[in-house]
């Protein structure tokens, strides 16, 4: 049919700063009727019938049971990014209409950010760009020093795609490769990265100088690392979260980095995002914490983008989803 | 006590700013007799003919005629670091004098801080960290991007041992990678990290989108980037500069950091270092500057001075030193 080539899609809001991005409205409009939030509202009446998928750019449009019971002929949900904690599938699932994600597209950059943050903090770059621009600053000291990367031990916590990824850089770095997964990679995987396998989490975090999440957030990776976790960790050890800000206990979190269980932390997802302003995270020396950029390339949201588009199209037509997310 | 069976060993001092790490003090001692420049100067007659050595650290103490000339016994001069670019090469040989550097201790860590400044001006790490600790900050925009690393293509000035581990880190991240050098890398090196040879500078300029300064000083690389290089580059490009500062017309760094002419800079070394506080270059959000950390790690700062050692011990014995630099 005619609508299927260019089905009615729901999106929340064009431009401003956190929209659909405007350079990617030429390649939307090609492919869909693109329908905002706004007209959705103002002309439920006509539209709801009409729309066959919903373009989920940052979480929004929220789909909730309202929305869902609106939109008796909703097909697909596209989610730009990997991470589908904040959806309901089960909800989703109940009214018959499909999910997908972009997992292709983030690993990159998302892999690539975990290795900035690992030699970000490791370097102390931060605190030495303060230096170097500090109106107070006469001289250089010697004595001021930061953690070596080659040769250290780097441990994985999630060897999915992006996990894999992080293995592969850090090997050019001359690193040793811990890793824990739910279930072991196979052996040629392992000896390309030269990754050592940690059945037991207790192992990868007692031998590990960093430590890197890189697992999706699930009721199994809630509050993954606690108390427990950061006390085996080595004292001069460095955490750095590129998960979710749920799979880290928080207050634990602070309480180590305040008394030197563990050496430093590097965060680009926090719980909530931002965090308060008064939040003890972001006084601490030993911290940096970067803005959710894991993704935030224009080749990779413009990847994002395309690889919704080609879930959507799929989805309305009834031909098997690319990226479907199952329940 | 030192032992007075073992040879005399100048520094300039231990400790404070610029001094020889506190931590190295135990293992030089095995080794040598420390005496530092204070102690020097005040005893002058005692010591002159008695010292053989000078560690150089951090470009100190500072190695002039008169210092030449006041230790008739001076057999060497190993130098902390492989820059030698603060060292009178032809002067020191002039007496005699043998000098060495610490190659080997820094490539990989140098190569790392390299990477780092890359990643760190591709996704704009320092101005991130400051909208994520930002009393301002109310919400994180999703309109707020960086430059992609993997894939991207990486122009290399300078291939020698630092610049190769600098391309074998980036080919880890699917980069493409060019170089430029005085000589061309032998076939199998090439390929083993996929680096293309630029014989022509420009050639790299044009193409690459992050450009990475690993010579060392000379009067060849004496401002090797100017105006017309800057120029030559994309728009969207970054440059990382892990060199010394004066391979950079500086005056027109700023310039073109900030009419666009490329879009960001990440520098370990500056000229001088530090930069004067009014310096343009401080104020600029697109420029990443970190005060010389190229090897400033406890393990590196260790290893560069078990290998001045050797290179010492190398000489007093009349032997082959592992990194012996000679002037031009």
């Amino acid at each position: 049919m005619e609508e299927n080539k260019h089905p009615y899609t729901l999106i929340n809001v064009i431009g401003g700063t956190n929209g659909v991005y405007e350079d990617h409205v030429e390649f939307l409009e090609k492919h869909f009727k693109l329908i905002t939030m706004k007209e959705f509202t103002e002309n439920k009446q006509d539209l709801s019938h009409k729309i066959k998928a919903i373009f989920m750019w940052f979480h929004k449009p929220v789909v909730d049971r309202d929305l869902l019971q609106s939109l008796p002929n909703l097909k697909v949900i596209a989610n730009c990014g990997v991470g589908v904690d904040h959806l309901d599938l089960k909800l989703i699932s109940s009214f018959g209409v499909k999910v997908a994600n972009t997992p292709f597209a983030v690993s990159n950059p998302t892999a690539d950010l975990g290795m900035a943050l690992m030699l970000a903090s490791a370097r102390r770059i931060v605190e030495g760009h303060q230096i170097a621009v500090s109106p107070d600053t006469k001289c250089f000291m010697a004595d001021w020093l930061g953690e070596e990367i080659n040769g250290a031990t780097l441990g994985i916590i999630g060897m999915g795609a992006i996990g894999y990824k992080v293995a592969q850089r850090a090997r050019a770095f001359e690193m040793n490769i811990l890793y824990h997964n739910r279930s072991r990679r196979n052996e040629a995987d392992e000896q390309a990265v030269g990754a050592v396998y940690c059945a037991k989490l207790e192992d990868l975090l007692q031998r590990s100088d960093f430590v890197i999440l890189s697992v999706n957030l699930s009721p199994q990776t809630q509050k993954l690392i606690g108390r427990k976790e950061l006390e085996l960790m080595k004292p001069t050890a460095t955490l750095i979260n590129i998960s979710r800000g749920q799979v880290v206990d928080q207050d634990a979190l602070v309480n180590a980095l305040k008394n030197g269980v563990i050496k430093a932390a590097a965060l680009d997802v926090t719980y909530p995002e931002p965090l308060p302003r008064d939040h003890a995270l972001l006084h601490l020396k030993n911290v940096i914490i970067t803005p959710h950029l894991g993704s935030a390339t224009s080749k990779a949201r413009y990847l994002m983008m395309k690889n919704m588009v080609e879930s959507i199209l799929a989805g309305v037509s009834g031909f098997p989803v690319p990226n479907e997310v199952h329940v | 006590m030192q032992d007075p069976k073992l040879p005399l060993l100048l520094i300039n001092e231990v400790g404070g700013t610029l001094g020889v790490l506190e931590a190295h003090v135990p293992f030089l001692k095995k080794h040598f007799q420390l005496i530092t420049m204070k102690e020097f100067l005040e005893s002058k007659e005692c010591y002159r003919a008695q010292v053989q050595a000078i560690y150089s650290w951090w470009h100190k103490p500072v190695i002039d005629r008169e210092l030449l000339k006041s230790l008739p016994n001076l057999k060497v001069i190993s130098s902390a670091g492989v820059g030698t670019d603060h060292l009178d090469l032809k002067l020191i040989s002039g007496f005699g004098v043998r000098i060495a550097n610490t190659p080997h201790a820094v490539h990989s860590t140098t190569a790392d801080i390299g990477m780092a400044l890359l990643l760190a001006a591709a996704r704009r790490l320092v101005e991130g960290c400051q909208i994520a600790v930002s009393s301002d900050t109310g919400y994180f925009s999703n309109n707020w991007l960086g430059e992609e690393v993997t894939g991207a293509t990486l122009g290399i000035i300078g291939m020698g041992s630092i610049g190769y581990k600098i391309a074998q880190r980036a080919r880890a991240f699917e980069m493409k990678i060019l170089y430029h050098n005085r000589n061309r890398r032998k076939e199998d090196e090439e390929q083993a990290v996929g680096a293309c040879y630029c014989g022509a500078i420009e050639d790299l300029l044009q193409q690459s989108d992050f450009v990475m300064l690993v010579v060392n000083l000379t009067p060849r690389t004496y401002k090797l980037i100017g105006k017309k290089e800057l120029q030559l580059m994309k728009p969207t490009a970054s440059l990382i500069n892990i060199s010394r500062g004066q391979v950079v017309d500086q005056d027109m760094l700023v310039e073109a950091l900030q009419t666009g002419v490329i879009k960001s800079a990440a520098m370990d070394v500056t000229y001088p270092e530090p930069l004067p506080r009014d310096h343009p270059l401080l104020k600029l959000k697109n420029v990443i500057i970190t005060p010389h950390v190229g090897i400033k790690t406890h393990k590196t700062t260790f290893m560069i001075t078990e290998e001045a050692v050797s290179n010492v011990l190398a000489a007093l014995n009349g032997l082959p030193m592992p990194s012996e630099v000679f002037p031009d």
